[in-house]
């Protein structure tokens, strides 16, 4: 079949039109070396033959699959269960779009509807919206919500240092134009400065807890930030680990008042970096100014029980060009994987993994800590910390993974220049006692100038 | 559909209303906007203080079908806001021109409302629409 459509016929109607009598002379200009160049290719292969190939190719790759890893810096290897994968190839789930119908596809409603229900419950919110891109987006989004919330009365955001550095910047790009003054983070500010930067322009505070750098905000420092900001007329916007959440008080108990967040580590693959899923709970005084969209569930006029989309026409189909937000795509099947993880798991076995997280990632600081040359922040952390090395973290990395098969942390030179020797280092449940001794040891071999 | 016309108000051609006593005003939008609109689910008051400037829009109100904004018919600061539209914004549907009103402002420049339609002028306004 050809894919080019057009007959004969058609094609000597459009050389009259442009006034010239054949293909050849329509090409004319085209040197006739370039016209039908050589192309140089290997011999064609057969499916077995191509598989082998790429086979090969893949095993080029260092994967974390194979190879003990701790980095993480926002994206996390957890054990995914098999019954996540299972739900999510189910072709009903796997090859649905967004449904334009919406309430024809209850299925796609009611996981998303669950979805809702369970970051909610886990952020302590009262409400959740379908999410977002990714981390990055639903931290940007809860910004413009709480301009909206404003009535743009409120052209300040403050930003804290210890909010992803790739999250900042998604913030910057998605309220350039808006003549907002967005500040705090040129310096590592406590919670007690940010709030002092607080006045009566100031939309909303962000911070990350944990922040980019693992260091845990203390409940009574968050509320405390909370009840500031709130004082100010301000809104207080928390970026969160849902895996933290297991041991960590809820946002939502503390005074924040949009919880947004990476929702990757739950139940989704690292994936490259993508597609990954943003959260986005916030409370119910705020719903008509959030973004994206909201599942609800309802009865039909006989009583029985139904899902719809509650606040998603309102953006796209009514308010247009005056909705708060445009961005009604949500992640659905990474949000499934989120939903079908955490019913898998169930409270007490969230619980557990972020306590196997968290004590992994103490027993490897002690371990890093004891080793000549080294030194390993003290602040409280959860599952990630910084540790500060003989030499540039980038030559650590490269000699662990070349001389011992260790796949290292994240140089945090790759955000901040000035820290050169210094490398964000993540434990979870992944990461075996064994593999971590063997990176305690690592590391001092590795640390020699 | 016959509309309602409150007979003491005074009328913009974009269908709000106001009602002055003496340096104050309150507003609304008449029936003939509501039904329009149908039903309305919310309604986006602006800030106490805010200074509304007659002929812009100062407002958003959502029904089933639209949001539509509403321009302040006079200017002045708003003193008061319909609370009430915050839990039963079908307030505005069932009685526009008594408990559905939006805010009320202190007039900047009183004389503004005389230049707006009477109800007499309004109704063949809308009957031409």
């Amino acid at each position: 079949m050809s894919f080019i459509p057009n007959t004969d016929t058609d094609r000597t109607a459009m050389l009259e039109e442009v006034g010239v009598g054949s293909m050849a002379e329509l090409f004319h200009d085209v040197p006739v070396e370039h016209r039908f160049p050589r192309i140089d290719l290997p011999a064609p292969l057969s499916e077995q033959e191509v598989l082998r190939e790429l086979d090969g190719l893949s095993r080029k790759n260092a994967d974390c699959g194979a190879a003990p890893c701790f980095l993480g810096a926002g994206a996390y290897r957890h054990f995914i269960p098999s019954v996540v994968d299972f739900v999510l190839s189910r072709s009903e789930f796997a090859t649905a779009y967004t449904p334009y119908q919406p309430e024809i596809s209850q299925g796609t409603l009611q996981a998303i509807f669950e979805y809702q229900s369970m970051i909610a419950r886990l952020t302590g919110m009262e409400v959740s919206n379908a999410s977002h891109y990714d981390g990055a987006t639903s931290t940007a989004e809860a910004v413009i919500m709480t301009l909206n919330v404003a009535q743009g009365a409120r052209r300040g955001v403050i930003l804290s240092a210890g909010v992803h550095p790739q999250y900042r910047a998604v913030v910057r790009t998605y309220t350039q134009g808006m003549k907002l003054s967005v500040v705090g983070d040129d310096a590592d500010r406590s919670v007690e400065e940010l709030a002092g930067m607080c006045n009566s322009s100031t939309a909303c505070v962000v911070v990350q807890n944990p922040d980019f750098f693992g260091r845990i905000i203390s409940p009574p420092a968050l509320t405390a930030l909370a009840s500031k900001v709130h004082a100010c007329g301000a809104l207080l916007v928390a970026a969160v680990n849902p895996v933290s959440l297991g041991v960590l008080a809820p946002p939502g108990d503390l005074g924040v008042d949009v919880a947004v967040g990476e929702g990757q580590a739950l139940g989704n693959t690292l994936s490259f970096g993508g597609p990954y899923l943003g959260f986005f709970a916030f409370r119910r005084e705020h719903v008509r100014k959030s973004s994206g969209r909201i599942a609800g569930e309802t009865v039909d006029r006989t009583g029985r029980r139904g899902f719809v989309f509650t606040l998603s026409t309102r953006e796209q189909h009514i308010r247009r060009e005056k909705a708060t937000s445009n961005i009604c795509t949500n992640q659905s099947l990474n949000a499934l994987a989120a939903a079908v993880y955490l019913a898998s798991l169930g409270p007490r076995g969230l619980q557990k993994v972020a306590e196997l997280c968290w004590h992994k990632a103490h027993y490897a600081a002690q371990g890093i800590a004891r080793v000549r040359g080294y030194n390993v922040d003290t602040s409280e952390f959860f599952h990630e910390f910084v540790v500060h090395c003989p030499i540039p973290a980038d030559e650590i990395n490269r000699r662990l993974f070349q001389r011992h098969g260790i796949i290292g942390g994240y140089p945090l030179s790759s955000e901040f220049p000035d820290r050169k020797n210094e490398m964000l280092l993540c434990c979870t449940e992944m990461n075996g006692r064994e593999e971590i001794d063997l990176l305690v040891k690592a590391l001092s071999e590795v640390g020699n100038a | 559909m016959e509309h309602k016309v409150d007979q003491k108000v005074r009328y913009s051609k974009t269908h709000e209303w106001v009602r002055v006593e003496g340096g104050e005003a309150v507003i609304g939008i008449s029936d003939y906007a509501q039904d329009k609109l149908s039903d309305i689910v919310y309604v986006e008051l602006p800030p106490a203080g805010k200074e509304l400037k007659a002929g812009a829009a100062c407002m958003v109100i959502e029904s089933v079908k639209a949001a539509e904004e509403v321009f302040a018919p006079v200017s002045g600061s708003v003193i008061g806001r319909n609370e009430a539209l915050e839990k039963n914004p079908e307030l505005v549907n069932t009685d526009p021109f008594g408990q559905g009103w939006l805010v009320r402002v202190k007039l900047a420049a009183p004389a503004e409302a005389a230049s707006l339609m009477d109800a007499a002028a309004y109704t063949s306004y809308c009957a031409a629409l």
